[in-house]
């Protein structure tokens, strides 16, 4: 479980968030929803230990995110953020390569050449694993990075807008590997979706923030509301349901 | 290391070599070979210091950085090492500094310009870090910064003299103040090899600083370590030669071409293999084929400055 | 808060003050009594002081025509190539034409600066639109390669002593009367882009807005091209190069008086005037009777104004 505690955060003077207790399940995928500039990235970064803690405390799986050594929280939780240009002229599968490194510090075994294949393989990388980054679409690049997060192998993965230039089937290609992750091995996600629908169609939890505040939490149903996120948006939002989940629509 | 990285490394070694060979031995008279070798070694180790200093602390630089059109010049370190030399003639007076033995006077250079290069640099890149094009021309600006205030306590510390403290506009890889080599050298030789062991390390660095939290690098230290190291193989090629701007940037730019892989492990040597066959080529053929001596320096920042404006038009630079 | 008056008085007081400071003491009180205090008067203080309100009206204005014409406001004409090119150019026809007469280096300084300046404009058009910041750095780095070049060919033929002079750090203390009226050609030039202000302004707001009112950038660009490189030539030729002013003054004055040039033009003219007045009065004060050029004191406050200017948080958002 990733437990948060009276988190307050502060960029430039301006309260990005304020006294957040929340919680991420463990076994779970956990979406961060909410409007633009509600807090969502920034929570997650603090939990992924991106940005340095002001106020408060987070532990992830017992480990106090702020004490515990960073190499180990590397074991723990992998996270990717929306940050993804990088100056080094790589191949996908060396950038791939780079998420084993928490686990051999520069000597890549068998094992850990097997695990980088393996994720290559579940991305549809594998045709393109000698191209450079800078030579594959964006959507590409992308899956890339994802895959480098996925090979870290961690029983938390924290993925900051994952979906971002993703096309609808790379996207749903993506969910559902995350779903089976979680189903079979018994990880844990949290991610931060835009597109609400996404949450909606696979999350178990979901977390509503705005203005630095969370405005509900809970099962997806409870929290996929009309209520809930005409008050979210401050828009009328209509919610259908499709195959037993939730479906959230705009053209109320 | 893959077999590419080993056959260019083992290639460049032996041109390095045969240069090396042609600098001592082309035209020997017969008379005076002991005196004539000597000042010829004294000047080949000099250049191959000074090319393997501007090399890898370019590397480093662009590394922490996450940057490739950058170099340490570029962003003022160079110059910062000259305001500090001025300001401890001022601080010591000049008696008291020139009263300090060459090789001592040079570490406590190095070692006040290491922890002043450390604090501002790691200030400017972790703020600039979404900003590179202004943290980039703030490193520019403090260059002409620090130039303007070493000239100023030039000035007062010597009203008469028009240039005592003021460095010349660019390097000469003539002057070479041979009393500091040996401690120059080994500087750049430790400095090296902790480059080189922290090779791995470096590979994750020049991701970028998410990706390299993410995997569990300590960032902030590793950050300021390189730091460090580029800090001292400044000081090394500035005294030993002066401001350098662009070069590292032509070394940094050959090494990825030749190698097509970002590990430091290759990166590093190559780099450095590179400047010093530039130098030590580029000197042998301007000293004695084209009796030029001092055009050297002159033509490498004139290629490196449009190197870099190509680079900026090529949108190489984030 | 009206600029103007309080500027006024401002230079006012500096140039009195310049007119007293220096090595041999002048009391303003006898100089009608004292032939020897009139004459270091009228021979050297009063051209001084003249000099340097002229250096720092014109260099300002003209650092407001190169940011109208790259439409980016940190850039100056010393960072632009332009001084390099003065020098360039009359480096080459110093060698090339030895006895060549004063109005011939001028000339080609001018255009030399032209040519550089518009090297410059070329190359930044070919740059990614959005990377503000890149255009300065490009301008440095033309600069800089520029100067190494003016340098290299200083040194190989035993000029480096002008070179120094037109390119490190400009200075007033060689300026007595008959040995700083070409000021006054760049003081004209500067004065002309007064006439032209509001289409300099309109070009400053891009080319389509530009074309959309009608204006022809194309001659507009020209007319900005020459004030620039001529104000600049006539500053290198006769005090040197003084780093700076063209870039903050601008900025200065456009964060309190907005880019309305027709007005702001007098006020940037002014403000640059003060500036350099005050820069060089420190400069002959600090180390008494010795002096620091003004260029120095302009490197370092330039230098830090200019920090400021690229990290202090923006107006709006």
């Amino acid at each position: 479980m990733i437990q948060i505690s009276n988190l307050g955060h502060k960029i430039g003077g301006a309260q990005i968030l304020h006294d957040i207790t929340t919680s991420f399940p463990k076994g779970k995928l956990t979406a961060l929803i909410g409007p633009n500039g509600a807090g969502k990235s920034t929570l997650l970064r603090l939990v992924g230990r991106l940005d340095p803690l002001q106020q408060g405390e987070i532990t992830v799986a017992g480990h106090d995110v702020s004490r515990t050594p960073t190499e180990e929280l590397a074991r723990v939780m992998a996270i990717l953020g929306q940050q993804t240009a990088i100056a080094s002229r790589l191949r996908l599968s060396e950038l791939v390569a780079f998420g084993r490194w928490p686990h051999h510090q520069g000597r890549p075994g068998a094992d850990d050449r097997a695990k980088v294949a393996q994720a290559l393989d579940a991305f549809a990388l594998t045709p393109l694993a000698n191209r450079f980054l800078d030579e594959v679409s964006g959507g590409q690049a992308q899956r890339a990075h994802i895959a480098m997060a996925f090979a870290q192998d961690t029983d938390w993965l924290l993925l900051d807008e994952p979906l971002n230039n993703l096309d609808m089937s790379h996207a749903r290609a993506l969910m559902a590997r995350l779903r089976d992750l979680i189903d079979t091995q018994g990880r844990s996600v949290g991610l931060v979706v835009h597109e609400i629908n996404y949450a909606a169609a696979w999350a178990d939890h979901v977390i509503a923030m705005k203005d630095g505040r969370i405005m509900a939490e809970g099962f997806a149903d409870d929290v996929l509301t009309e209520a809930v996120l005409s008050d979210l948006y401050d828009a009328p939002i209509a919610v259908g349901r499709h195959q037993g989940r939730p479906l959230v629509l705009h053209h109320a | 290391m893959d077999r590419r990285t080993r056959l260019t490394l083992g290639l460049m070694a032996l041109l390095l070599a045969g240069l090396s060979a042609l600098w001592m031995f082309q035209g020997l008279g017969a008379g005076n070979r002991g005196f004539i070798l000597h000042l010829r070694a004294t000047k080949l180790a000099a250049l191959i210091t000074v090319a393997v200093a501007i090399a890898v602390a370019t590397i480093l630089f662009q590394t922490v950085a996450a940057n490739r059109v950058l170099t340490p010049s570029i962003m003022g370190f160079d110059a910062l090492y000259v305001l500090m030399q001025t300001f401890l003639v001022v601080l010591l007076g000049n008696a008291g500094f020139a009263g300090l033995p060459a090789a001592g006077k040079f570490a406590l250079d190095v070692g006040v310009m290491t922890a002043l290069a450390v604090v501002l640099f790691g200030t400017l890149l972790a703020k600039g870090a979404r900003d590179i094009p202004r943290m980039i021309l703030t490193g520019v600006i403090l260059g002409v910064l620090f130039r303007s205030v070493s000239g100023f306590l030039g000035r007062i510390l010597d009203p008469n003299e028009f240039s005592v403290v003021q460095s010349v506009s660019f390097a000469s890889f003539n002057r070479v103040d041979a009393d500091l080599l040996p401690v120059a050298g080994g500087l750049t030789v430790l400095a090296v090899l902790a480059a080189w062991r922290m090779a791995p390390q470096l590979d994750v660095l020049a991701l970028g600083r998410e990706p390299a939290v993410s995997l569990g690098v300590r960032h902030q230290r590793l950050v300021l370590v390189t730091l460090a190291l580029v800090a001292v193989l400044v000081s090394v090629s500035t005294a030993l030669v002066g401001p350098v701007a662009f070069f590292g940037l032509i070394v940094a730019g050959l090494a990825h071409g030749l190698l097509r892989s970002a590990r430091h492990a290759g990166l590093i040597p190559v780099a450095a293999l590179a400047a010093a066959i530039l130098l030590v080529g580029g000197q042998w053929l301007f000293e004695r084929m084209l009796g030029q001596a001092a055009t050297l320096s002159v033509v490498v920042e004139f290629a490196g400055g449009l190197f870099f404006l190509y680079l900026l038009l090529k949108g190489r630079i984030r | 808060m009206r600029p103007m008056p309080a500027l006024l008085m401002a230079l006012c007081a500096l140039m009195l003050a310049s007119l007293t400071v220096g090595a041999a003491h002048v009391d303003l009180r006898d100089i009608f009594s004292d032939p020897q205090a009139m004459l270091v008067l009228l021979e050297s203080r009063v051209p001084r002081t003249v000099a340097v309100a002229l250096t720092g009206a014109a260099l300002s204005v003209a650092g407001v025509l190169i940011q109208a014409l790259v439409r980016n406001r940190f850039v100056g004409p010393d960072t632009a190539g332009t001084a390099e090119g003065a020098a360039l150019g009359l480096l080459a026809i110093t060698i090339l034409l030895p006895s060549s007469p004063l109005w011939l280096r001028m000339i080609a300084a001018s255009l030399s600066a032209m040519a550089t300046t518009w090297l410059f404009l070329t190359v930044i058009r070919r740059l990614p639109v959005r990377e503000v910041m890149l255009i300065p750095i490009a301008g440095l780095v033309l600069s800089g390669v520029l100067g190494s070049v003016v340098t290299f060919i200083g040194w190989q033929t035993d000029l480096m002593q002008y070179v120094g002079v037109w390119l490190m750090s400009g200075e007033f203390s060689g300026v007595i009367a008959g040995r700083y009226e070409l000021l006054w050609v760049a003081a004209v030039a500067a004065g002309l882009a007064w006439f032209a202000a509001d289409r300099f302004a309109i070009l400053g707001l891009g080319d389509q807005v530009a074309t959309g009112l009608g204006l022809s950038t194309a001659s507009v660009m020209r007319l900005g091209l020459a004030v620039v490189s001529v104000v600049t030539a006539m500053v290198v030729t006769t005090v040197g190069m003084i780093p700076f002013v063209g870039l903050v003054v601008p900025n200065l004055v456009a964060r309190i008086m907005g880019d309305n040039l027709r007005a702001s033009l007098p006020v940037v003219a002014l403000s640059g005037a003060v500036l350099v007045m005050a820069c060089d009065l420190i400069g002959r004060l600090v180390i008494y009777p010795y002096e620091v050029p003004a260029g120095m004191i302009l490197g370092i406050f330039g230098a830090l104004l200019f920090l400021w200017l690229l990290h202090r948080r923006p107006a709006h958002g």
